[in-house]
């Protein structure tokens, strides 16, 4: 089973993330900021990362350049998840080391296809 | 919905658009009419129905046919398709053709997605192309669908399914909460309102036809007679790709699956092993 961390500071999109990716077969961990994040792949490296941007502490960006630059820190596959949606912003988190990215609001039908795409999932 | 008035709605719709609507689907037509009768100012479906019989009016027809038709759609939808144009047909024409026009027909273009899906394509291979142009027709029964494809103005929520995010920093901008696709793109593609149960012989020949997700909606008749008449406007000899859940056997022998490509049919495989092997 592939884990994948849920990274951000609003609990009810934790828990909505957590029953979308369930359903999806993956065992979930959560985190509410990047530090936290960064300390949970520190001991134990997620095969996903679903990543929020903006959020207290360490934001998502931030976090991304530090996990891209830790060692294995270029194994997960990490896909944004946030209401950032300008290209400047998409363009950004890619540069950054994102695989993928989903513009809030999401749902099921999203992540699965954006999952899909980086070959997380079966295709839809 | 009194079962006459369904009967009246569902003859109307076969005949103008092929689409068989079973009496298992009364709730469908009611929840789809609903919005109709509500928007022209009828009281009730009943009245709209009235209205119809009476009145003939060709707004409201074609507001009811449109509205039963199924418009889903999205960028790349079921994947496999598209691999199959990229890896197989486009290489097979840019031999065949070299460096001339490459016309693929996009029988029920929807909202654009499919049409736009396969410019990406083209572009992408840029050189590989060997100098052959991509020329797109894209037609549809709707032509409030066909405006949408022709703006390709896509919301949030459309350019985030199926669609790779690379793709949409390549090809897309951003208007207010919209999401317009590169002019670019549109060059290639023309648009036009097209009803497969009419004549198609004027569209010309074409390489490769796209008619996925419309014929597990005919009858049987309807299906072979679109199939068959597909088969005539296509030449070299032409490609068909047909939905996931759809295919030609036991409808028609006028095209023939290929082995190994699911959805991939092909006019006449004897010639084109014969050309093959040339």
């Amino acid at each position: 089973m592939k884990t994948c961390l849920v990274v951000d500071d609003s609990r009810v999109i934790r828990k909505v993330a957590r029953r979308i990716l369930e359903d999806l077969s993956f065992r979930v961990e959560e985190a509410g900021d990047g530090s936290e994040a960064l300390s949970f792949c520190r001991s134990s490296m997620p095969d996903a990362i679903l990543l929020d941007w903006n959020m207290p502490v360490m934001n998502g960006i931030d976090f991304l350049r530090h996990l891209r630059a830790d060692p294995g820190g270029d194994r997960p596959v990490v896909v944004f998840c946030t209401t950032e949606n300008d290209i400047s912003a998409i363009a950004q988190a890619i540069e950054s080391g994102a695989n993928e990215y989903i513009m809030k609001p999401f749902d099921s039908e999203i992540v699965q296809s954006k999952f899909a795409e980086v070959g997380l999932v079966a295709p839809v | 919905m009194k079962p006459a008035d369904f009967e009246f709605v569902s003859t109307m719709v076969r005949e103008r658009s092929g689409l068989v609507l079973s009496a298992d689907k009364t709730y469908l037509v009611e929840s789809r009419l609903a919005p109709i009768a509500r928007k022209d100012g009828f009281a009730s479906i009943d009245d709209l129905i009235s209205a119809i019989r009476v009145r003939r009016d060709a707004k409201l027809i074609d507001a009811v046919v449109d509205a039963m038709t199924t418009n889903e759609t999205f960028f790349f939808r079921d994947k496999t398709p598209f691999d199959i144009f990229e890896q197989s047909i486009l290489p097979e024409l840019v031999a065949r053709k070299r460096g001339g026009t490459i016309k693929v027909w996009c029988a029920a273009a929807s909202t654009g997605q499919e049409p736009y899906s396969l410019a990406m394509i083209a572009e992408a291979m840029g050189p590989k192309l060997g100098g052959c142009k991509l020329e797109i027709l894209g037609t549809d029964i709707s032509e409030r669908c066909l405006e949408k494809a022709k703006a390709g103005m896509y919301t949030q929520f459309e350019v985030q399914r199926g669609l790779p995010v690379q793709m949409l920093l390549k090809h897309f901008k951003k208007e207010g909460d919209a999401w317009k696709i590169d002019d670019r793109l549109k060059t290639n593609i023309r648009y036009r309102t097209m009803n497969l149960l009419d004549d198609f012989r004027a569209l010309g020949k074409f390489d490769v036809i796209f008619c996925r997700n419309v014929l597990i909606y005919f009858d049987m008749p309807t299906k072979k007679m679109v199939l068959e008449r597909m088969a005539q406007q296509v030449e070299g000899p032409g490609y068909l790709l047909l939905g996931a859940a759809e295919t030609v056997l036991g409808v028609t022998d006028s095209f023939k699956p290929v082995a190994g490509s699911r959805g991939l049919y092909v006019q006449d495989p004897s010639k084109l092993g014969a050309k093959a092997a040339a």
